[in-house]
């Protein structure tokens, strides 16, 4: 009785560097999808609220794919982007992060008031100006927001790639599933708390710097 | 000069915003586009700068057709003030004075020392430069829209409703200092309200638009006033239109009695006059309120009654209005007129102010 621990502590600094391994693989493949979809969000939100009638369609097809097992999207991927590649984990992940970006773009842009946006347009600014220096910025509240929901969600999806080969920490997960083994399952769980969290921290600083006037979404006067 | 030439504006669905609008806007003037919601007044307001565009007719500015400018160079040349401002949320004060100037390709250091300057001109603190616009109150944030409407110099400004959305303390002083500034800057003024006051207040000519988007009378305030063209006019206009006509009517010209004032300290009996009422005098000339006489103890002094009420106006500020205002105010019937800094220049009677109040209805019916 008790002579198995819940955590082995030898263990972990015998597997220092397979743990640092995993965990920027996990971060690698949990991010660059998040930022391939930002980019690829920007242009669909902005066709979405420039011509409305794109916008049900384009959220329909996004949450149809957000709707889509992960695990099933990697085994449909394999024979095209290969096993236990980055690549099958990527792709899907940047898809689900889409699906939370592109809204949020449009909500971002929705949220303009418009008086702003017509005195904008009153002081001579041309479409293009208006929309980089006025539409954009005053968006980026709303769609840190929706980065934050994509960016921790991204971080624990990864580990379902473990299934595929290739999840990250997600390893440790099948590893001491298979050996019953809890050491590495709580350090796998460990791990991916606090990747999401500081990279979740990371974008409520990158919030602060760069609206230090949203004060006026909480605590607009009356 | 701005020209509407048979402006019209019918939009796809059929309904006509604007009808047939002709009308000038006199250069250097406050010209008030006034009329209950539905009458186009906003719509015509925003033919001037192509935010909307006329499906009849010509809107000329100084001669040129306005369609024929690229609407973003046109606007750069026009200050625009609306309702909530319209300030950026994501910009410093400084900075959303200093937008068009940046636009028109000011280097910025340039353009923020002509927005330092423009908030000095609306009576803004310079400290508030560095705030953002959420921070500042809203009768401070209309003072930063106007500050930036005004900011590269525009020959013309067009404000719709600009301090509707504002309590009517800060409304009246809004109004004040956009009459202070526009007596400084002589722009040409195209002023879009509801408040037919406000209209009255500000306009050096009010537009009264009726819904339809029909003019139904283009005049100065006073003969607005006092000659409304038709029935529809003459209800926007409301009550007591004769007693605001004297709002335009000045009060410098009327005759001023000074014996009818007594000086508190005074030591004798105020019993020998004839008069009725006298005014009391504080010994730094200001008024105590009226005293008759005859109420006065045998030996009393005026010091030994307390003073009926009283008003006062500021003799070749104020107007007629405020003189029978004050008139009304005092158990005598008479006003008593007093300078820039509260002392009693003198009395006016009763008599005099019927005499002028018959000379100025005259004069707005002639």
């Amino acid at each position: 009785m008790g002579e198995e621990p819940l955590v082995r502590w030898d263990w972990i600094g015998r597997n220092l560097p397979v743990l640092r391994e995993l965990l920027v693989d996990n971060a690698v493949m949990a991010l660059v999808p998040v930022l391939a979809g930002l980019l690829l969000a920007l242009p669909l939100g902005l066709a979405g609220v420039r011509w409305r009638r794109l916008y049900q369609p384009t959220v329909g097809v996004m949450n149809v794919v957000y709707s889509l097992p992960s695990l099933a999207v990697f085994i449909v991927l394999i024979p095209i982007t290969g096993l236990a590649t980055r690549l099958t984990v990527m792709v899907p992940l940047t898809f689900y992060a889409m699906a939370v970006l592109v809204p949020a773009v449009v909500d971002g842009l929705a949220a303009v008031p418009d008086h702003v946006r017509q005195s904008a347009v009153a002081m001579g600014f041309t479409p293009l100006r208006r929309l980089l220096q006025v539409e954009l910025p005053i968006a980026v509240p709303v769609v840190l927001a929706g980065l934050r929901v994509a960016t921790v969600s991204s971080v624990s999806l990864v580990s379902v790639g473990a299934l595929v080969g290739r999840g990250g920490l997600g390893y440790l997960f099948i590893d001491g599933w298979q050996r019953q083994f809890p050491t590495p399952i709580i350090v796998g769980i460990v791990l991916i708390v606090l990747l999401a969290g500081i990279a979740d921290l990371l974008l409520v600083g990158a919030q602060r710097l760069l609206t230090p006037w949203a004060g006026s979404r909480t605590r607009r006067r009356a | 000069m701005i020209t509407f030439d048979g402006v019209t504006k019918r939009y796809a669905g059929g309904t006509v915003a604007v009808d047939d609008l002709g009308l000038e806007v006199p250069t250097g003037e406050i010209t008030v586009f006034v009329g209950p919601s539905g009458c186009g007044k906003t719509t015509s307001l925003r033919m001037i700068n192509r935010m909307v565009d006329p499906t009849g007719g010509r809107v000329l500015l100084d001669g040129v057709d306005v369609t024929t400018i690229d609407p973003p160079t046109l606007r750069r040349g026009i200050g625009y003030v609306i309702q909530q401002a319209g300030l950026f949320p994501h910009r410093k004060v400084v900075d959303n004075v200093a937008t068009v100037p940046r636009l028109l390709g000011w280097e910025r250091r340039r353009a923020r020392a002509r927005a330092m300057e423009l908030l000095e001109r609306v009576g803004l603190d310079a400290a508030l430069a560095d705030r953002y616009p959420f921070q500042l109150s809203g009768g401070q944030q209309q003072r930063v829209g106007v500050a930036r409407a005004l900011a590269a110099d525009p020959p013309v400004l067009l404000m719709d409703e600009p301090f509707s959305a504002v309590d009517p303390v800060v409304r009246a002083s809004l109004q004040d200092e956009l009459l202070r500034l526009q007596a400084e800057l002589r722009k040409t003024i195209v002023f879009v309200t509801h408040d037919i006051d406000e209209a009255i207040k500000l306009g050096d000519r009010v537009a009264v638009l009726r819904v339809g988007g029909r003019l139904a009378q283009l005049d100065a305030p006073a003969r607005l006033l006092a000659e409304p063209a038709d029935d529809f006019v003459r209800e926007f206009l409301g009550r007591d239109r004769g007693i605001r006509l004297l709002s335009f009517v000045p009060s410098g010209d009327l005759p001023l009695r000074t014996d009818l004032t007594v000086p508190v300290s005074t030591t004798a009996s105020a019993r020998g006059t004839a008069e009725p009422w006298l005014a009391l005098v504080d010994d730094g000339g200001r008024p105590l309120g009226w005293i008759a006489p005859r109420s006065l103890p045998d030996s009393g002094t005026p010091a030994d009654v307390r003073p009926e009420p009283y008003g006062t106006f500021v003799r070749g500020r104020d107007p007629l209005r405020s003189v029978l205002d004050a008139a009304l105010l005092s158990p005598s019937g008479h006003a008593i007129a007093v300078d820039e800094s509260g002392r009693v220049e003198g009395v006016v009677t009763r008599e005099a102010l019927d005499a002028a109040l018959a000379r100025a209805t005259g004069d707005a019916r002639g």
